[in-house]
């Protein structure tokens, strides 16, 4: 099995879900609790990458990030080298590919609080921020979890988008989705097989991870 | 003798069908908001506390402004020192209760906090359930946490939304006769809503009657509820009106009913 693309995607899915959970629980708390119209537009928004096929994505983050457009152009100049067929790149685009994983199973958590909860807060004086770390996220923790494997498993599994923004260089771009593409491309069934048993267990420990803490709650 | 008002409130608020329209003062200790279900009542207590903001309105309390709309002033509930306490108490699930009561003691240091929260639980004879969670309280206990967390900061006013209306009649009493002890002590004024004409009876001196989202009526329980006697009569099912017991801290010397 190719170890080298094993330990890439792991540090890729990792360093993408810590990410994306900075960006989400902000984003979702603003999702549930703004009164703004337009956030409907910013919802929508969020999701699209579920419903987009991943190689429109990957173009579309192809050409942004290439020398052809003013965002592409000013981030060679800020990082010295474009963001596509790079690590960084790859990061990026994974994020964007698994936003709705991550901000559909916080925005459902946040919004499962009572109202009641957080108007007591307020009445006790805690501010924003205090109402975050005290209240929304203790009492979200669960979904948060399962937004965290979501967004792992699924960075771990992606094809479309890697292969589109980041090609197929060894140790630096080849994630395990792509290395089982090249073993069948290769004739190499045994190698093929083992990788996509690898895939295989971790969606199901995934997604036994997640049914098992909504387990918990039920019985809690 | 006619006492200075501490709470004025001027308020114009529609929510739903309810225009509410609710104009009054509070000067005596221990106020009653009555009037049926839906009339707005929880209403005007969530403008008070700066939970609600109306369309139109004024809220003042001891001289200081909490709301004036018209001058875009609206302070923010945690700072205009009110005390909120529901039917349903809304206890933080994952805090102990002990880190209940604490949670709106921040500006206190750790030892101010820990001594007025002890305060507290003994106060509400609830020291034995202060690690316990609040998913292993009874409703009565849950009660009186949600108090001991509501009075804990020291607010200037106590509004109280039908804390005890899920409470049997002699848990009801016995949390209600504490409480009205200790608002005495600390000279702490109550605003306590009912829609129950026999509770208001029970429980209060000074009483404002609220229909249609109007405050129709303000005065003494037996003036302004005279009126209604044969429907208590029928509610209660009995011959005589109960007697109305003494609020706290309140005279028998009260204005007639203003209208």
């Amino acid at each position: 099995m190719d170890t080298q693309a094993i330990w890439l995607t792991l540090k890729l899915a990792s360093i993408t879900t810590v990410c994306l959970l900075c960006i989400a629980i902000p984003l979702a708390a603003w999702l549930v609790f703004s009164r703004m119209r337009w956030k409907v537009a910013v919802e929508a928004i969020s999701t699209l990458p579920l419903l987009l096929p991943p190689t429109v994505l990957g173009f579309y983050l192809l050409v942004l990030l290439g020398p052809l457009t003013a965002l592409g152009r000013s981030i060679i100049h800020v990082v010295g080298h474009p963001l596509a067929f790079s690590f960084s790149g790859l990061v990026l685009g994974s994020m964007i590919y698994s936003l709705p994983f991550a901000v559909q199973p916080v925005t459902i958590g946040f919004s499962n609080i009572a109202p009641e909860l957080l108007d007591a807060a307020r009445l006790l004086g805690a501010n924003r921020l205090r109402m975050l770390f005290t209240i929304l996220l203790p009492l979200a923790g669960r979904s948060i979890f399962t937004a965290a494997v979501l967004c792992f498993a699924h960075t771990v599994g992606e094809f479309g988008v890697v292969l589109m923004i980041g090609g197929d260089i060894p140790g630096a771009t080849r994630t395990l989705s792509i290395a089982i593409y090249d073993q069948v491309q290769d004739f190499r069934y045994a190698e093929a097989n083992h990788t996509a048993f690898f895939l295989l267990a971790i969606s199901l420990l995934a997604l036994i991870a997640v049914y098992g803490s909504r387990k918990q709650v039920h019985h809690g | 003798m006619v006492e200075a008002a501490f709470l004025t409130a001027a308020i114009e608020h529609g929510v739903g069908t309810l225009n509410l329209s609710a104009h009054f003062q509070l000067d005596k200790p221990w106020t009653v908001l009555f009037g049926p279900s839906g009339a707005g009542k929880s209403t005007i207590l969530r403008i008070l506390a700066g939970l609600t903001v109306p369309s139109k309105g004024s809220v003042t309390l001891n001289h200081r402004v909490l709301l004036q709309t018209n001058a875009g002033i609206c302070i923010s509930p945690g700072k205009r020192g009110i005390g909120f306490v529901t039917q349903q108490p809304a206890l933080f699930p994952h805090m102990s209760v002990r880190r209940n009561i604490a949670f709106g003691l921040q500006d206190l240091d750790r030892t101010g906090r820990g001594q007025r929260v002890d305060e507290m639980l003994k106060l509400f004879r609830i020291e034995e359930l202060s690690e316990r969670m609040p998913v292993r309280l009874s409703g009565g206990e849950r009660q009186r946490v949600a108090l001991a967390r509501a009075l804990a900061p020291e607010p200037s006013l106590l509004l109280l939304d039908e804390p005890f209306s899920g409470l049997d009649a002699v848990l009801k009493e016995s949390i209600l006769a504490e409480l009205t002890a200790w608002l005495k002590i600390r000279s702490l004024p109550a605003l306590y809503v009912s829609h129950d004409i026999a509770e208001a009876y029970q429980t209060g001196a000074e009483v404002i009657v609220v229909e249609n989202g109007r405050t129709e009526a303000q005065g003494p329980v037996q003036e302004i509820l005279a009126s209604r006697r044969e429907h208590l009569l029928r509610q209660l099912g009995a011959t005589t009106l109960p007697t109305p017991a003494p609020a706290p801290d309140e005279s028998q010397t009260s204005p007639p009913p203003r209208r």
